[in-house]
């Protein structure tokens, strides 16, 4: 089983140019480990400081948006095409403002987590 | 900074020097166009606006383009009407629109972000631009493109209206049709970004681009006499018009032109496309993607760039967002144009529904200043109004057959005034 994997211009700066790859991985997780295996250099870019997949990274199978299809849950077919994009957005960014950062929730057993559809976790684990 | 202006991070605050770049390459978050204030600050006052020329290029010393930068098309600067018709049908008494129906050239707010973009496009050195659209940015596009004399390729969904493709492929642009929806043709252009030396406005050129969009909020405030609204409604497609008109009131505040105050800001969507009033409804702060089903193309966007700092810029601001289904949208493009004599698209027809629904369910109060952001013209999506008006038999050119046909007329009202044949 092989899903070629096709990475952005802004990930060549850590994966020494290569734009491509070819995978054997079964899912999402198992992709994103393989990438970060792949090219050390990936990870605490790809990550945020608590270990998170970073929010804007978005990931496609074929022409569709992995969340449509499960996200974590999806199991790649053979063949599959794998786009790896970072959202393209603007926001507000004027001069005193407050940085927007993650929202940090405090958790019952007093850990932290981020509540976001781009971390992998298909529901909030905050129960929210 | 060198420049009065350049890029920053959204999320890390990492600098880059200004070049057609939208993804920072550390935390690959968005970038944002940081304006230096300061250096803006003696040039950017209420005279000298004044003194400028009448279109958005009058607030040229808060717009990332050099500063000798000299503008050729002239858009923007649009009117901002009292609506008290409208007003007196929705419960409201102090209710404004900011007409970008008549927006210069192709009558809509993309003008504004387009001529921005090209605007640096143009600096870059690239010879062709290009943009994925749900219409009314191809439009602007194409025929600013024109204008400036660069190629243009303008992708979009394969289903748009016919009057937004005749619209971009009479100034010369090359057209792609994609078969798939608005964030299908996002996503490839994205891809073609990475592999073409072409300027997409929305892409890679997008934090210049999404600046222009500022201009909305200065001449709200400037023609208001240098005062800020207590709510301002937006219709939300990507998102970034609400967050940009907020920056334009942050920064007018910052630079002590107006007084400070907390607008209110509340955004639209429809039904059938609504991740964002669907964020702000349910208090999540992250966006779940849509599969768009909407007759408001040009807000069908499922899974929007900036919806994440639109929520945050209305829940920030102690606003609202509403979603309102493809009846309600007709229904108030037709009583927009009965009562204001605006004609606006779906978008408009979105805007003044939830106008209309804030009213009604008291998130505005009637006495407070109200601007209703119109930012699309009628003229494009005549299709939504196909068969809503019947058309009479034609007469003889005859004063006889006239007043007959008066009369007919009369007729018919009495009975509908009557209610005899109502329904």
């Amino acid at each position: 089983m092989s899903v070629r994997v096709l990475l952005p211009n802004a990930f060549q700066k850590h994966t020494n140019g290569t734009r491509e790859i070819q995978s054997s991985a079964g899912n999402l997780p198992a992709l994103i480990t393989e990438m970060e295996t792949t090219f050390p250099a990936l990870r605490s870019h790809l990550r945020d400081e608590s270990g998170q997949v970073r929010k804007f990274i978005n990931f496609y199978v074929n022409e569709e948006d992995i969340r449509f299809l499960g996200n974590e849950k999806y199991s790649f077919q053979d063949g599959d095409e794998v786009l790896v994009i970072p959202s393209i957005a603007g926001g507000s960014f004027a001069e005193g403002d407050t940085r927007f950062g993650q929202e940090q929730k405090q958790m019952p057993n007093g850990g932290q987590c981020k509540c976001c559809s781009y971390c992998g976790q298909e529901e909030c684990v905050c129960g929210d | 900074m060198a420049a009065a202006y350049e890029l920053r991070c959204r999320e890390c605050g990492k600098r880059y020097e200004n070049a057609p770049l939208s993804i920072c390459d550390e935390c690959f978050s968005p970038l944002e166009v940081f304006v230096d204030l300061d250096a803006a600050r003696h040039r950017f006052t209420r005279e000298a606006i004044a003194d400028g020329p009448s279109s958005m290029w009058r607030y040229q010393a808060l717009l990332p383009v050099p500063d000798d930068y000299v503008p050729t098309t002239p858009a923007g600067w649009t009117p901002l009407l009292r609506a008290p018709r409208l007003a007196e049908r929705i419960g409201a008494r102090n209710l404004w629109l900011k007409n970008d129906a008549v927006c210069l050239p192709t009558l809509s707010f993309k003008d504004r972000v387009v001529a921005v973009a090209l605007a640096n496009a143009q600096t870059f050195g690239f010879d062709t631009v290009g943009c994925s659209s749900t219409g009314n940015l191809a439009n602007a596009v194409a025929a600013q493109a024109a204008r400036l004399g660069l190629k243009a390729y303008i992708l979009v969904p394969a289903d748009l209206e016919a009057a937004k493709i005749l619209n971009t492929q009479v100034y010369g642009a090359t057209l792609v049709r994609i078969d798939g929806n608005y964030d299908h043709v996002n996503r490839l252009c994205s891809q073609i970004a990475d592999r073409y030396n072409w300027g997409f406005v929305n892409v890679n050129l997008r934090p210049y681009y999404a600046e222009g969009s500022k201009t909305v909020g200065f001449e709200i405030a400037e023609q208001l006499g240098w005062r800020l609204p207590d709510n301002v409604v937006v219709p939300m497609a990507g998102g970034s018009l609400i967050v940009k008109i907020r920056k334009a009131f942050q920064e007018l505040i910052a630079l002590g032109l107006v007084e400070e105050k907390e607008v209110r800001f509340f955004g639209a969507q429809a039904t059938g496309c609504s991740p964002i009033a669907t964020a702000v409804k349910t208090g999540a702060d992250h966006i779940e993607p849509q599969r768009p089903a909407t007759i408001a193309r040009s807000l069908a966007i499922g899974n929007p760039a900036d919806g994440i700092y639109a929520t945050r810029a209305i829940r920030e601001s102690g606003g609202w967002a509403e979603d309102v289904s493809d009846v309600e949208i007709v229904s108030a493009i037709q009583e927009l144009a009965e009562t204001e004599g605006v004609f606006t698209e779906t978008a408009g027809g979105v805007t003044t529904a939830v106008t209309a629904r804030l009213y009604a369910h008291g998130r505005i109060r009637p006495d407070e200043l109200t601007v209703s952001c119109i930012t699309g013209n009628g003229l494009k999506t005549t299709d939504v109004l196909q068969g809503a008006y019947e058309q009479h038999a034609a007469i003889r050119p005859r004063l006889g057959d006239f007043e007959t046909y008066l009369a007919e007329r009369k007729e018919e009202g009495e009975l509908v005034a009557g209610g005899e044949y109502v329904r």
